[in-house]
C-alpha cells in the first residue's frame, strides 16, 4: 500500500485483508453471536417464561446482550494488528490513519455487529416479540450496533497494549454507549408494542452518524498514542 | 497577542512556585465562604415550608453537584490543552483534578440519596439528573482506571486526555438521552428565568457555599498538581533546590 494509492482502494485493501483473516478463523466472529444468543437465553431462565412478562423484558434483554457482545468483540479489534505491527504500517502508509481505522472498524462491524442483527429475529421471537415487530427490531439494532462498534473502536484504541484491558474497556465504553442503549431499547419497545418508532430511529441514526464522523478521529488519536 | 505568559506555565518550576503562591489566596476565601455559607444555610436560613430542616442538605448537595460537573470540564480542558500544546504541566493539572471531581460527584450522589430517602421515600430513583451524575462518576472512574493502567506517564497522559475529550462530547448527549424518563427531581431553582425560586436568606448561603466549594476545588487541584509536577520531575535539579530550601531530604 503506497501513498499514491487512492483512499478508496486503500480502504478496500484493509477490508479485504481483514475479511480474509476473519474467514480463516471463524471462531472469533462466531463467538459474539453465540454470546448474544446465550445472554438472551439467560433472561427467561432467570425470570419466568410467561410470554406477557417476557415481551416487556425483550427490549432490555436484546439491547443489554447486544451491548455486552459488542464490547466483548471489540476487545480483539486492534489487538493482533497492534501486536504484529500492522497498525504501525497503516500509520506510516501516508494514508489518513482515521480513514483506514474506519475501514477496519466497519469490517469489524460486518463480522460482529451484522451477525447480531441477523441473529436478533431468533432471539426476539424467543422472547415473545410479535412477527410484525421484527423489521423495526432489526432497523434499531442495525443502527445501534454500528454506533456500538464505532464507540468500541475508541475504547479499544485507548486500551490497546494495556494490562487487564478487558474490564477497563467495559468501564470506558459502556458509559459512552448509554445514549445508544436508551434510544435503541426505546425503539425496540415501541416496535414490539406496534407503535410508531420513527422518532427513536431518527435519534439512533443521528447517533450513528455522529459516531461515524467523530469516533474514527478519536480512535486514530488513541491508537497513535498506544503505538508510541 | 503575546503568549509568553501562557508558555511560561509549561515550565514545571515556574508553575510550582506560582501555584504555591496562589494556593493561600484560594484556600482562605474557600474556608471563609464555606463557613459563612454553611452558617447561613444551616442556622440562619428559615426551614423549607414543605421539607422543613431536611432541605438544608441542599447547602452541600447542590454545590457538590456543581463542582463535580465543573471538575470534569476543567479536567477535559486541561487535558485538551496538554494534548494540543503538549504541556506536561497541563496533564499534571488534569491528573490532579480527576480524584477531586470524582469525590465531589460521589458526595453529590450520597447527599442526594440521604435527601431522597425522607423526601421521595426512596434512596435512589431512576431519574435523569441522578443517572447523569452517576454516569459522570463512571466517566471519572474510567479516566482514573485508564490512567492507572498505563505505566508510562506520557502515554497515560495522552491516552486519558483523549478519553476526557471524548467524554466531554458525550456528557451532554448522555444527559439529554436520559431526560427521556420523567423527572422526579425538582427543576433548577437557582439559575432560572424570573430569579431564584427561594428567598434571599436561602439562596445567598447557597451561592456562598458554591463559591466556597469552587475555591476549595481550585486550591486542592493546585496543591495536588504541585505535588504531581514534583513527583514527575523528581530527578530534576530544581526539585532538589526546592527541597534544599525547605530543609526536606530529597
Amino acid at each position: 500500500m503506497t501513498a499514491s494509492a487512492g483512499a478508496w482502494s486503500a480502504a478496500a485493501l484493509v477490508v479485504q485483508r481483514d475479511l480474509r483473516l476473519a474467514f480463516r478463523r471463524p471462531g472469533e466472529w462466531l463467538q459474539p453471536v453465540a454470546f448474544f444468543l446465550i445472554v438472551t437465553l439467560l433472561f427467561p431462565l432467570a425470570l419466568d417464561p410467561e410470554p406477557a412478562r417476557l415481551r416487556i423484558l425483550a427490549p432490555a434483554a436484546l439491547w443489554v446482550a447486544a451491548l455486552l457482545a459488542s464490547v466483548l468483540a471489540v476487545e480483539f479489534l486492534f489487538r493482533e494488528d497492534g501486536r504484529d505491527g500492522t497498525l504501525e504500517q497503516y500509520a506510516l502508509s501516508g494514508q489518513s490513519f482515521a480513514w483506514l481505522l474506519l475501514a477496519k472498524t466497519l469490517t469489524h462491524w460486518l463480522l460482529t455487529g451484522l451477525p447480531l442483527v441477523v441473529a436478533a429475529p431468533l432471539a426476539a421471537m424467543a422472547l415473545g416479540a410479535p412477527a410484525a415487530s421484527i423489521p423495526g427490531v432489526l432497523a434499531a439494532l442495525l443502527l445501534g450496533s454500528l454506533s456500538l462498534s464505532l464507540l468500541g473502536a475508541v475504547g479499544a484504541g485507548l486500551t490497546l497494549g494495556v494490562r487487564r484491558g478487558g474490564a477497563l474497556l467495559s468501564l470506558i465504553v459502556l458509559p459512552l454507549a448509554i445514549p445508544t442503549l436508551v434510544f435503541g431499547a426505546r425503539a425496540t419497545d415501541l416496535a414490539i408494542r406496534g407503535e410508531p418508532m420513527d422518532g427513536s430511529l431518527y435519534l439512533l441514526a443521528a447517533l450513528a452518524v455522529l459516531a461515524l464522523t467523530l469516533a474514527p478521529l478519536a480512535a486514530a488519536a488513541a491508537v497513535r498514542i498506544s503505538l508510541e | 497577542m503575546n503568549w509568553v505568559w501562557f508558555h511560561r506555565f509549561g515550565s514545571p518550576p515556574y508553575f510550582y512556585s506560582v501555584a504555591g503562591r496562589i494556593v493561600p489566596w484560594l484556600a482562605w476565601p474557600a474556608a471563609s465562604l464555606i463557613v459563612a455559607g454553611l452558617y447561613g444555610g444551616l442556622v440562619l436560613a428559615p426551614p423549607d415550608y414543605q421539607q422543613s430542616d431536611a432541605a438544608r442538605i441542599m447547602y452541600v448537595h447542590v454545590p457538590a453537584a456543581y463542582v463535580g460537573l465543573m471538575a470534569y470540564i476543567v479536567m477535559a480542558m486541561a487535558a485538551a490543552i496538554g494534548l494540543v500544546w503538549r504541556l506536561k504541566v497541563s496533564h499534571a493539572v488534569a491528573a490532579a483534578c480527576a480524584p477531586i471531581g470524582a469525590s465531589f460527584t460521589a458526595v453529590c450522589l450520597v447527599t442526594g440519596m440521604l435527601w431522597g430517602q425522607p423526601m421521595w421515600g426512596t434512596w435512589w430513583a431512576w431519574d435523569p439528573r441522578l443517572v447523569s451524575m452517576l454516569v459522570l462518576l463512571f466517566f471519572f472512574l474510567g479516566y482514573l482506571g485508564l490512567r492507572g493502567a498505563i505505566d508510562d506517564t506520557a502515554r497515560a497522559d495522552r491516552a486519558s486526555a483523549v478519553l476526557a475529550v471524548v467524554g466531554v462530547v458525550n456528557v451532554p448527549i448522555v444527559h439529554y438521552s436520559v431526560i427521556w424518563w420523567n423527572s422526579l427531581h425538582q427543576g433548577p431553582s437557582l439559575l432560572r428565568k424570573g430569579g431564584p425560586a427561594m428567598p434571599a436568606s436561602m439562596w445567598v448561603p447557597l451561592v456562598l457555599v458554591i463559591f466556597g466549594f469552587t475555591f476549595y476545588f481550585y486550591a486542592v487541584t493546585l496543591m495536588r498538581a504541585r505535588a504531581e509536577v514534583m513527583r514527575r520531575e523528581r530527578g530534576g535539579q530544581w526539585v532538589r533546590d526546592v527541597l534544599k530550601a525547605t530543609g526536606d531530604k530529597p
